[in-house]
C-alpha cells in the first residue's frame, strides 16, 4: 500500500465553520485559499529558471531548437545557467563585437566559454 | 498558394511549398460572433452566431430544409490527429464545413517526455509529433480553409511536458490560437518533476498570454483516471482553481482561461443528479472564466451509438448552464484513433443538439430550492475543505506527496489510493536553477526576475530592444528547420501514396489516403464468442485483409450478436472505367408546389396488364412516401391488372393531363409491349398529342421505354420527385 491516509466521509463535521457563510462569502473563501496555495509556486517560478525556459529564450533570440540545446547544456556544465543563457550569448556578442547569432554559433563550437566564465564568475558586470 | 476552389481538393504539395517564408494571417483566439435573434428563413434563433459562407448542414437540413445551417454560439472543437498531419489537413477542411472552428491536434505518444522541440515531419502514434513544420503547414492550410467557410478557425495543441516553454514560444511564433497548459497534468499523469512543472508553466503561460492564446486546463484527466468519476468532483474544482488563479497571476486574462470541464458521470448511473449540480457549482465559482465543455470519456465504450447519446446528454448540461467551447469526442473514440467520418458525425451531433435546444433557458429555469442548490452548496464546501487541508499539510507540493490527488473517495472521504509524487523525483528533477542577481533574458514575454536594468534602464519594460527585437516582434529571425530525418518525413509518405493523389485512381480510406480500411456490420444468430470468430471468417471470405472485430453487442445470449469489424481492401478502382449516368433532374419542393398551385395537374394511374403489383406505383403516388400527391398533383388510381384501354378511356373521361402506368411483369417483354399498346391506343383515340404518358417498373430501362412511343420510362431507383419534375417539365414543353 502507498501509506496514504484513509478516512470516512466526515463532511458534516468538517463543514461546521462554513455553514454560516453566504454563497458569496464561500466563493471568496475559495479564491483566497486558491491564491494562497499558488503564491509560493509563483515565487518559485519568479526566482528560478530551467533548461526549457532558457531554450525558449534562445529561440526568441533567433536560434533554432538544435542550436539552443547545446548552448543551454554548455551553460549548465560551467555553472552559468543562473545568469541566463541568452544573457551569456548577449554579453559575448557585446564583448567581442560580433553579431548575436555568430556569438552563439561560435559558442556551440566551444569558443568563448572561458571568457564567459571569467566575465560572470569574476564578479565583473 | 492558389486560391481555394471548393470543387478542387487541397493541394498538399502546394501547402508545403515555400513554407519557410509563410507567416500566419493573425494571432490569438477568436470567439464566434453571437447574433441576437438571428433570422434564418421563417425561424428566429436565440443562441446562434453569424452564419457561414460555405457549409454543410446536418442530414435533415440537406434533405428537407435547403441546407438550413444555423451556427450555435458555442465554439465547436474537433480533435484531429491521425499520425500523418498531411492527411489530417483534408479532414480539417471537411470538419470546418460541418461547423468546427476549433481544431485540436493531439500529440504523438511520448512527446511530453521529449526535452526540446521535435523538428521535421515524422509519423506519429495516436497523434502527431507536433513540430514547427507541421504546425506551420496546418496553420497555413487553415488560413485558406477559414476563408472558404467564412469564419476564423482556432488552431490548438498542447503546451505540456518538459519542453513547455519551447513549445509555447514556437506556438506564439506560428500563430497557434489555443493550447492546453496545466502543470498539474505534467505532475500527476506524466510524472514530470513538480517544481520543474510549475516553474516552466509560468514561462509558458506568460508567452501564451502575450499572444492572446486561449488556455484549456487539464483537470478533466482526473475524471478519466478516478475509479468512480463522480467522486472526484471536489478535487476537480480545486484543480481548476489552482491552474486558473496561477495563470491569471502570471498575467493571463481571465477571459482567455478556459476550464476543461467534463460531466463526471454517465448513464446508467443517474448522471444528471451528479453532473448538473457540479456544472452549476463550477460556473458559480468560476463566473469570470470560460467553460470548455468536454464529453465524458471515462465511460465510453466501443458503441458509437452510446457515445453519441452521452455526447447529447452532456450538451444538455451545457445548454442548462453554459459553455463557451463545446468540445466533441468522436463516437469511435472508444475503439480506434478517430476516423474521418466520425469527426464529422461528432460535429454534426453538436450542431444538431445545440441548435435543437436553441432558446432553452428562455423557457425553463433551474430550481432555486431543494436537491439542486443543496448539492451545489455541498460541492463548493467540499472543495474549500480540500484547499484548507492542502494548506494545513504544507501546501501544494506536500499535498501531492501525500496522495491527495485522484483519490477515489469523495473528499473529505479518502481511500488512500491517490496518485502521489515525490518533490525530489520525476522526470526533470534537479533541473531547476536559482536565478542569480544578474540574471537576464533579452526577450519579450519572459516571466519573472530579469535584470535588464544592468544594461539599459529604458529596456526594463521591453527587454528585447537590447537585441533589436526578438522573434515575437521580428518573425524573420525565426530559424525554420525543414527535415532532420531523411526517411521518416512527409515527402516520402506523399511519394508512397502518389498514385492516388489528384489522379483517377481511388481507394477507400478512413484516416490516411488510400489506407483501404472499410467497416463491416453483421448480425450472426449465435452467441457472442462464436459470432466474433465467425465474423472474422466472413470478412476473410469477403477478401478483407487484417480483419479485426471493433465492436460487439449481445442481442440475446443465444439468439444473436451484432458485430462490427474493420479490414482492408487490397484493390483500387480507376474512376475512368465507371459509367455514371447523368443525375436525374429534380425540382425543389417550392418550385413544384408553386407550379401545381398555379396550374393544377391531373393524372390517372394503374398497373397495366395481368399484373397485381401495386407497391411501386403507390410509392410514386402516395404523399406518405414522398409521392407526387405531395406537391398537389391530383391522382385517380385505377388499381392493378387494369386493361390499357380502360386506362386511356379514364384519362379521356377525367380530362387528365397524364397517364402513369406501372409495368412490373417483364416476361416476354410484356412490359414494353404494354407501353407500345398504350401509346397506340391513345393515338387511335386522338388524344396522344394532348396527353403525357409515363411508365415505370423495376425492369424498365428508360431508353427502351422511349422506343415504345411513350414520353418517359422510370426504373427501380426513380422516386415521386423525378416523376413530378418530369410531368411539370413535359407540360411546359407541350404548352410552348
Amino acid at each position: 500500500m502507498k501509506g496514504y491516509i484513509k478516512r470516512e466521509d466526515d463532511f458534516q463535521n468538517r463543514r461546521k465553520h462554513l455553514a454560516k457563510l453566504s454563497d458569496e462569502e464561500l466563493k471568496q473563501r475559495f479564491w483566497e485559499l486558491a491564491e494562497e496555495t499558488v503564491k509560493p509556486l509563483l515565487e518559485l517560478a519568479r526566482t528560478h529558471t530551467t533548461p526549457s525556459i532558457e531554450r525558449s529564450v534562445l529561440l526568441r533570440m533567433g536560434f533554432s531548437s538544435l542550436e539552443a540545446k547545446p548552448l543551454v547544456e554548455g551553460a549548465i556544465d560551467r555553472g552559468l545557467i543562473g545568469k541566463g543563457v541568452g544573457h551569456i550569448v548577449y554579453r559575448i556578442s557585446n564583448e567581442k563585437k560580433i553579431p548575436l547569432r555568430q556569438a552563439g554559433l561560435e559558442m556551440i563550437e566551444g569558443k568563448h566559454w572561458d571568457d564567459a566564465v571569467a566575465i560572470f564568475k569574476g564578479g565583473e558586470k | 498558394m492558389k486560391k481555394v476552389d471548393i470543387n478542387e481538393k487541397m493541394d498538399i504539395k502546394d501547402i508545403l511549398s515555400n513554407l519557410e517564408n509563410y507567416r500566419p494571417k493573425r494571432k490569438g483566439w477568436t470567439w464566434r460572433k453571437k447574433v441576437d435573434n438571428l433570422q434564418e428563413g421563417p425561424h428566429t434563433y436565440t443562441d446562434c452566431s453569424e452564419p457561414l459562407k460555405n457549409s454543410i448542414g446536418i442530414p435533415a437540413a440537406v434533405r428537407y430544409f435547403d441546407n438550413l445551417d444555423p451556427q450555435p454560439q458555442e465554439t465547436i472543437t474537433t480533435e484531429i490527429a491521425s499520425g500523418r498531419f498531411e492527411d489530417d489537413i483534408r479532414r480539417m477542411r471537411m470538419a470546418a464545413w460541418h461547423g468546427a472552428d476549433h481544431i485540436m491536434v493531439i500529440r504523438t505518444a511520448g512527446q511530453s517526455h521529449y526535452d526540446g522541440l521535435i523538428e521535421g515531419s515524422p509519423q506519429g502514434i495516436g497523434g502527431i509529433p507536433v513540430t514547427r513544420k507541421q504546425v506551420r503547414a496546418q496553420r497555413k492550410a487553415l488560413d485558406f480553409i477559414e476563408e472558404e467557410v467564412g469564419r476564423p478557425i482556432n488552431y490548438h495543441s498542447y503546451v505540456s511536458g518538459v519542453a513547455g516553454p519551447d513549445i509555447a514560444v514556437m506556438f506564439a511564433e506560428e500563430g497557434v490560437n489555443g493550447a492546453h497548459q496545466d502543470p498539474q497534468y505534467n505532475i500527476l499523469y506524466r510524472n514530470i518533476n513538480m517544481i520543474r512543472s510549475f516553474v516552466d508553466a509560468a514561462e509558458s503561460k506568460k508567452v501564451m498570454a502575450w499572444v492572446d492564446m486561449a488556455q484549456i486546463d487539464g483537470a478533466h484527466n482526473a475524471n478519466a483516471t478516478a475509479r468512480d468519476a463522480w467522486k472526484v468532483m471536489p478535487e476537480l474544482i480545486v484543480q481548476h482553481g489552482l491552474n486558473s488563479i496561477f495563470s491569471h497571476m502570471v498575467g493571463m486574462k481571465k477571459e482567455n482561461i478556459c476550464l476543461s470541464t467534463v460531466p463526471p458521470s454517465a448513464a446508467p448511473v443517474p448522471c444528471t443528479k451528479y453532473d448538473l449540480p457540479y456544472a452549476v457549482a463550477l460556473r458559480d465559482l468560476f463566473s469570470e472564466y470560460k467553460m470548455r465543455a468536454q464529453q465524458n470519456t471515462k465511460y465510453i465504450t466501443s458503441s458509437s451509438r452510446e457515445a453519441t447519446v452521452t455526447h447529447v446528454m452532456n450538451m444538455m448540461i451545457s445548454k442548462l448552464t453554459s459553455a463557451d467551447i463545446q468540445s466533441t469526442i468522436t463516437p469511435d473514440e472508444g475503439r480506434n484513433v478517430p476516423w474521418h467520418m466520425f469527426n464529422i458525425e461528432a460535429c454534426d451531433t453538436a450542431k444538431q443538439t445545440l441548435v435543437g435546444l436553441d432558446g432553452l433557458l428562455d423557457m425553463v429555469e433551474l430550481k432555486k430550492e431543494g436537491y439542486l442548490p443543496e448539492k451545489i452548496r455541498e460541492l463548493k464546501e467540499r472543495a474549500i475543505l480540500y484547499l484548507e487541508e492542502l494548506l494545513e499539510v504544507g501546501g501544494y507540493f506536500e499535498a501531492v506527496e501525500k496522495g491527495f490527488f485522484v483519490d477515489s473517495g469523495m473528499y473529505p472521504e479518502r481511500h488512500g489510493d491517490g496518485i502521489g509524487r515525490k518533490i525530489n523525483a520525476g522526470i526533470g528533477v534537479g533541473t531547476v536553477f536559482e536565478r542569480d542577481e544578474d540574471y537576464m533574458a533579452p526577450v519579450t514575454a519572459h516571466f519573472g526576475y530579469n535584470n535588464v536594468a544592468q544594461y539599459d534602464e529604458n529596456a526594463v519594460d521591453n527587454p528585447s530592444i537590447l537585441i533589436d527585437g526578438c522573434t515575437l516582434e521580428k518573425p524573420e529571425k525565426i530559424v525554420f528547420i525543414d527535415e532532420l530525418d531523411e526517411n521518416d518525413n512527409v515527402n516520402n509518405r506523399l511519394e508512397e501514396s502518389e498514385k492516388y493523389r489528384n489522379s483517377n485512381m481511388v481507394k477507400p480510406e478512413v484516416e490516411w489516403l488510400a489506407d483501404g480500411t472499410v467497416q463491416l456490420e453483421i448480425f450472426l444468430p449465435t452467441s457472442k464468442r462464436v459470432a466474433e470468430f465467425a465474423a472474422i471468417e466472413f470478412a476473410k471470405k469477403m477478401n478483407l485483409t487484417d480483419p479485426e472485430v471493433i465492436h460487439t453487442e449481445v442481442l440475446h445470449p443465444s439468439e444473436g450478436t451484432r458485430v462490427q469489424l474493420k479490414g482492408k481492401v487490397e484493390f483500387d478502382l480507376d474512376m475512368n472505367t465507371l459509367s455514371i449516368p447523368p443525375e436525374p433532374e429534380v425540382m425543389s419542393d417550392e418550385e413544384l408546389w408553386e407550379e401545381i398551385e398555379k396550374k393544377p395537374l391531373k393524372v390517372v394511374a394503374a398497373t397495366v396488364g395481368e399484373d397485381e403489383h401495386s407497391v411501386g406505383l403507390r410509392e410514386v403516388i402516395d404523399i406518405k412516401h414522398g409521392g407526387i400527391e405531395k406537391w398537389g398533383i391530383e391522382v385517380e388510381y385505377l388499381g392493378t391488372s387494369c386493361p390499357v384501354e380502360k386506362l386511356v378511356d379514364a384519362a379521356i373521361e377525367l380530362n387528365a393531363d397524364a397517364i402513369l402506368a406501372s409495368t412490373i411483369i417483364s416476361h416476354d417483354d410484356i412490359h414494353y409491349k404494354n407501353m407500345k399498346k398504350l401509346h397506340e391506343y391513345a393515338v387511335e383515340k386522338g388524344i396522344r398529342d394532348n396527353i403525357i404518358i409515363a411508365c415505370g417498373g423495376t425492369q424498365v430501362t428508360p431508353e427502351i421505354a422511349l422506343e415504345q412511343g411513350i414520353d418517359a420510362g422510370f426504373g427501380k431507383t426513380s422516386k415521386g420527385v423525378h416523376v413530378a419534375t418530369f410531368l411539370v417539365n413535359k407540360r411546359r414543353e407541350m404548352n410552348k
